[in-house]
């Protein structure tokens, strides 16, 4: 680490949590509201959380298998900011959404969620830890696991959010099999090719964690993303006058 | 707003950890190592609490509930039992040990490698019928495209120096491609952290 790094990082978490504090002011939100851009999966996933309330069945989370200690956990937090939400949008119906991940401590977390929903939308009798699963440890017998908790309690929707490797390639398969809307979404890039070539909705790159933002979750998350839209066209930049820069040997 | 408490040890933890990382203190390494050690033995502990919730939670509860599934999570149990009861009497580092669980374990993870190659082959295949757009086609010439150019086939082209720096810039493209979605991850992950940092996101309760 150079001289230099750890300012920039320290300025760069300072200047994003002020500019986030900033727009999810209500006086910001009003009087300059966000603009999305349509993502048609988000609103297939949508229409699927409407269709489960109608039809009565059940939405399935799966969070992969990331370590919470361990930096590609971001993509799992988000898939239980999903979890919370998807959970809140069909507590209108008698089945509640199931998780399942591949990692001890997104179990407890994804059983501290449906508690937690169950608590918001008063349907405490409706709550089952065994909702939340951790289907293996292996990614393999995670896999497995998760296949067989999906042919389980009619699901008719399965969102993968989460860190996968190569066995995300058998999760799309066994949901398809079961003819249930997929939406998928990592933070890896092997998986996100894989979902690609097998799903027919996939979220590539930062789209995975815009997510929670388009269901419409806390303005934080709204906020969030119009800073990080702001932050990529600065990294932008910087990376264009570096090259050039570069081109005229100026550094 | 339930418990400030839990809020709060959970922003000041994190602020540590993360002035730790930035700002390399003898002090604050004194304070920050211990608190990783211990979300380390704490995700052990959470990794012993999901077994045990999917052999008795799980497995136990369906073996007692009349369904096509009993078999298999007897099976399931009664694995379980016997490797935990081998690993406590021989010890996870005995070599018998190893030898017999990884003799189980790698065949059957490499079945479902090979299962998988072939999903994934059939699905490339029917990737143009699932994606009508000029995405799903640019996917799909890029794969065509590699899969020639890492086959061995191009290698000609190390006598033609243009070819080879085509070839060369070709390489270079799907490693632009991961930095610029990698930049949208990093940039997600930031956000992320910093929702947690300042409470407004909180994946647990308390």
């Amino acid at each position: 680490m150079s001289g230099f790094e750890p300012l920039i990082g320290i300025l760069l978490v300072i200047s994003f949590s002020a500019l986030v504090i900033l727009f999810s002011l209500k006086r910001i939100r009003t009087k300059h509201p966000p603009v999305f851009r349509k993502i048609i999966a988000i609103q297939k996933l949508r229409r699927s959380i409407g269709l489960a309330v109608e039809d009565g069945t059940r939405i399935h989370v799966s969070l992969g298998s990331a370590n919470l200690i361990d930096p590609s956990n971001t993509s799992a937090l988000v898939g239980l900011s999903s979890l919370h939400r998807i959970g809140q949008l069909t507590s209108t119906s008698d089945l509640p959404p199931i998780s399942t991940s591949g990692n001890g401590g997104l179990l407890i977390l994804g059983q501290d969620v449906l508690s937690q929903i169950s608590v918001e939308t008063n349907t405490r009798e409706l709550y089952d830890p065994q909702h939340a699963q951790m289907t293996g440890v292996t990614p393999f017998s995670y896999a497995v696991g998760t296949m067989e908790a999906m042919s389980d309690s009619g699901i008719n929707a399965n969102v993968f959010i989460g860190n996968f490797g190569p066995e995300a390639g058998l999760l799309c398969d066994a949901s398809e099999g079961k003819q249930a809307f997929t939406l998928a979404a990592s933070d890896s890039v092997t998986s996100q090719s894989i979902f690609y070539a097998m799903s027919d909705d996939t979220l590539i790159g930062e789209e995975l964690f815009a997510l929670p933002a388009y269901l419409a979750y806390h303005s934080t998350h709204q906020a969030s993303l119009r800073v990080q839209d702001i932050f990529r066209v600065l990294v932008g930049i910087v990376l264009v006058t570096g090259s050039i820069l570069k081109i005229f040997g100026l550094i | 707003m339930k418990s400030p408490l839990s809020l709060t040890v959970a922003i000041v933890v994190g602020i540590v950890i993360l002035i730790g990382y930035f700002v390399p203190s003898p002090s604050l390494a004194a304070i920050r190592t211990p608190m990783l050690n211990w979300a380390m033995t704490l995700a052990g502990i959470a990794s012993l609490v999901a077994i045990i919730n999917l052999i008795f939670g799980v497995h136990w509860k369906r073996l007692r509930e009349s369904g096509s599934k009993q078999f298999f999570s007897a099976v399931v149990i009664l694995s379980f039992l016997v490797t935990l009861t081998a690993g406590i009497f021989f010890g996870p580092s005995d070599s018998n040990y190893q030898k017999v669980v990884t003799a189980i374990q790698v065949p059957i993870e490499t079945s479902l490698m090979a299962v998988l190659a072939i999903t994934l082959a059939y699905s490339s295949l029917r990737l143009l019928q699932r994606q009508h757009n000029w995405m799903g086609l640019l996917f799909f010439l890029s794969v065509i495209l590699f899969l020639v150019i890492n086959s061995g086939v191009m290698a000609f082209a190390s006598d033609i120096p243009i070819l080879q720096v085509l070839l060369s810039g070709f390489h270079n493209v799907p490693v632009a491609g991961a930095r610029g979605i990698l930049l949208g991850i990093a940039l997600g992950s930031l956000a992320t952290g910093i929702r947690i940092l300042i409470g407004s996101d909180k994946p647990y309760s308390g």
